[in-house]
């Protein structure tokens, strides 16, 4: 009898709590909207959907390069398996031709889509969601406007149970912090509209702070660095290494121009943000500029210290005064076989006489050298940096049939012990090996930010 | 120190310090001058040659890397009398005009080609982004390599027999 009332009560629980996250997961659909891709919208607010397509990335993971742009498709891997980026063009069948604005609002706001399926996370509507109405309608605007393309993106590929979707609500409640952030009046209002664009549309964290065991932002390393496509994010708060410290107006130059004098150029997939970022206003840009760096906040002394006696060295006119490296090729005698390969293939360039971002960047004031992680170094080494199509660009060639396994790591070795005084990094050679495997996958892009990788110029503008 | 180079199949022992690039090597020791120095800084692509296969930039590789590898230079490609297939296609469309960036050219549409004998625009555009002509011949450089892989498949199809109908 008590054994059955334990069960009894015990099965009750179970239905209710089933009931709660019924109540919890579900979501209504929002009836389709037949004549949604045919609504006209003001031209200023098409053009104003199109700077934030731009500032949100849309189209980097939207788009399968040299496919049509916004037509989705284009795997993601994660640790739980590969998602696959949705169709956001407004085509009727297999894109958001039928979504009304709510449904569009829902989405961003909430990570929900029409049907009321949860969406995965591989959407950053955890930033989303702080975008306000008035831009998602600029958003909507603008994407409804783009050419139509009929395209399934394929199944997703996860592992069970996370094929269920409702599974997500959990996700949710555990990491998902919905709607706009709390004003905080302390604040300027160049860094209230930075935290806003950089929180919100930007995502920057996304990239940049690295994720837990559930695939969300780990809140307690904001902005400490993380991955993408196969590149290093890197940390961008206290922990940043760069040589020089960041700082608004280096900051701002550089989200501006792609590159600054005393960072290097931008590439991997920051070389598509900061493309993208040309659309934005300046004051924008320095508004970012702004909040980012008081996340970074002061350097401590010694590295204040540190950067002061870079910035004699590096700044103005020091190229003028070195030497003429291209018409001396340096000696290789004596050394490690790693200094010997970069005294005759790297310095020429790298300690040469060129000014970014045409020029090697003197690794003194390299972030990679110093990095945790040498991803970023090894696939710059390997593949090099494509030239931008049509324009001047930085460009490095790529090293990958010219140096053994071996011999990067001797180089990476070497630049390490010379340019910086971080510990020796750990398991070169077979992170090498894998990057020139494909083991590990790394997305190539030229300094326009046009994917390259392996065979594909571009994805077209629809 | 001496070095021992594969040049378009032959051996070479040359007597140069490790760290001069290939260019100089091919250039003033192995009087090889078919590629070219255009800025010696990996920008320009006219000094491009091919190693093992893969285009590199000639200007920016120290000997000491090429210890037994094989290298071809544009010399390598054919003569005066017998040009081979690519240099057949310049000459046919006319695709040089002061000529200084097509035997880098040549070298990396000999890269893609081996790869890839019927390569796209986009394919060949992308081999080629690293080549720069002050010219402006690509349209015509461009022409010459489609035709290039043409003449390759014609020449690696199987004669017809004779003597069979049909
Ligand atoms: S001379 Fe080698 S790339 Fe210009
Ligand atoms: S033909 Fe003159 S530089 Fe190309």
């Amino acid at each position: 009898m008590w054994a059955f009332r334990v069960v009894i009560v015990f099965a009750a629980a179970i239905i209710l709590a089933a009931g709660a996250f019924f109540f919890l997961a579900w979501r209504s659909e929002i009836p389709e909207e037949a004549a949604a891709a045919e609504a006209a919208f003001a031209p200023e607010l098409v053009a104003k959907g199109a700077q934030l397509a731009a500032l949100g990335n849309c189209i980097a993971c939207h788009t399968v390069p040299g496919k049509p742009a916004f037509s989705g498709g284009l795997a993601l891997p994660t640790p739980f398996g590969t998602i696959y980026s949705t169709n956001i063009t407004p085509d009727r069948e297999t894109g958001i031709g039928g979504w009304s604005e709510e449904a569009f609002q829902r989405a961003m706001n909430e990570g929900v889509d029409r049907e009321g399926d949860h969406l995965y996370p591989a959407f950053p509507y955890d930033h989303f969601t702080r975008v306000s109405a008035e831009d998602n309608r600029a958003l909507y605007a603008f994407l409804m406007t783009r050419a139509a393309v009929k395209a399934e993106a394929p199944q997703n590929d996860l592992q069970f149970p996370l094929t269920y979707r409702p599974l997500l609500a959990a996700w949710k409640l555990a990491f998902f912090d919905r709607g706009a952030l709390e004003p905080d009046t302390s604040q300027s209002e160049a860094w209230t509209r930075g935290r806003y664009l950089v929180e919100g549309l930007g995502h920057c964290g996304a990239c940049h702070t690295p994720r837990n065991a559930f695939g969300a932002e780990d809140r307690d390393q904001y902005f400490g660095g993380g991955e993408a496509e196969g590149w290093q994010a890197y940390a961008i708060n206290k922990d940043s290494k760069a040589p020089i410290p960041w700082d608004e107006q280096s900051l701002a130059f550089y989200l501006r121009n792609g590159w600054h004098e005393f960072h290097g150029v931008s590439r991997g997939p920051m070389a598509e943000v900061t493309g993208n970022l040309s659309g934005l206003p300046d004051s924008d840009i320095m508004a970012i500029a702004t909040y980012i760096t008081s996340i970074m906040g002061d350097p401590t002394p010694e590295r204040g210290q540190r950067a002061a006696q870079l910035r004699e060295t590096f700044e103005g006119d020091y190229l003028e005064q070195a030497a003429d490296s291209q018409s001396s090729p340096v000696s290789a005698s004596g050394g490690s076989p790693g200094e010997a390969i970069y005294l005759a293939a790297c310095a020429s360039c790298h300690e040469g006489q060129r000014r970014q971002p045409f020029g090697g960047l003197n690794f003194n004031l390299s972030t990679a050298v110093n990095a945790p992680n040498p991803q970023n170094i090894v696939n710059v080494v390997l593949f090099g940096l494509p030239p931008a199509d049509g324009e001047a660009s930085a460009v490095m060639p790529a090293f990958r049939h010219l140096l053994s396994d071996q011999q990067v790591a001797d180089v990476l070795a070497y630049m390490r012990e010379r340019f910086s005084e971080e510990q020796p990094w750990a398991g070169l050679v077979e992170l090498i090996a894998n990057t020139r495997s494909g083991a590990h996958k790394v997305t190539i892009r030229p300094s326009d930010g046009i994917e390259r990788a392996p065979h594909n110029v571009g994805a077209e503008e629809g | 120190m001496s070095i021992s180079l594969i040049v378009n199949g032959s051996p070479h022992q040359v007597d140069a310090d490790p760290a001069t690039p290939l260019l100089y090597v091919l250039r003033d020791d192995l009087a090889l001058n078919g590629a070219k120095y255009g800025c010696g800084l990996g920008q320009c692509g006219s000094c491009t040659v091919v190693v093992d296969g893969e285009a590199v930039l000639s200007c920016m590789v120290p000997v000491m890397l090429l210890e037994g590898r094989e290298i071809t230079t544009i010399e390598g490609l054919g003569t005066i009398d017998e040009p081979g297939p690519l240099q057949q296609a310049f000459i046919e469309l006319q695709a040089a005009q002061c000529g200084y960036c097509i035997p880098g050219m040549m070298m990396s549409a000999h890269a893609l080609l081996r790869r890839n004998a019927r390569p796209s625009d986009a394919e060949i555009r992308e081999a080629l982004a690293t080549n720069l002509c002050r010219c402006g011949t690509h349209m015509r450089i461009l022409a010459a390599i489609r035709r290039a892989g043409e003449l390759m498949q014609a020449a690696s199809l199987p004669e017809p027999e004779e003597g069979r109908a049909g």
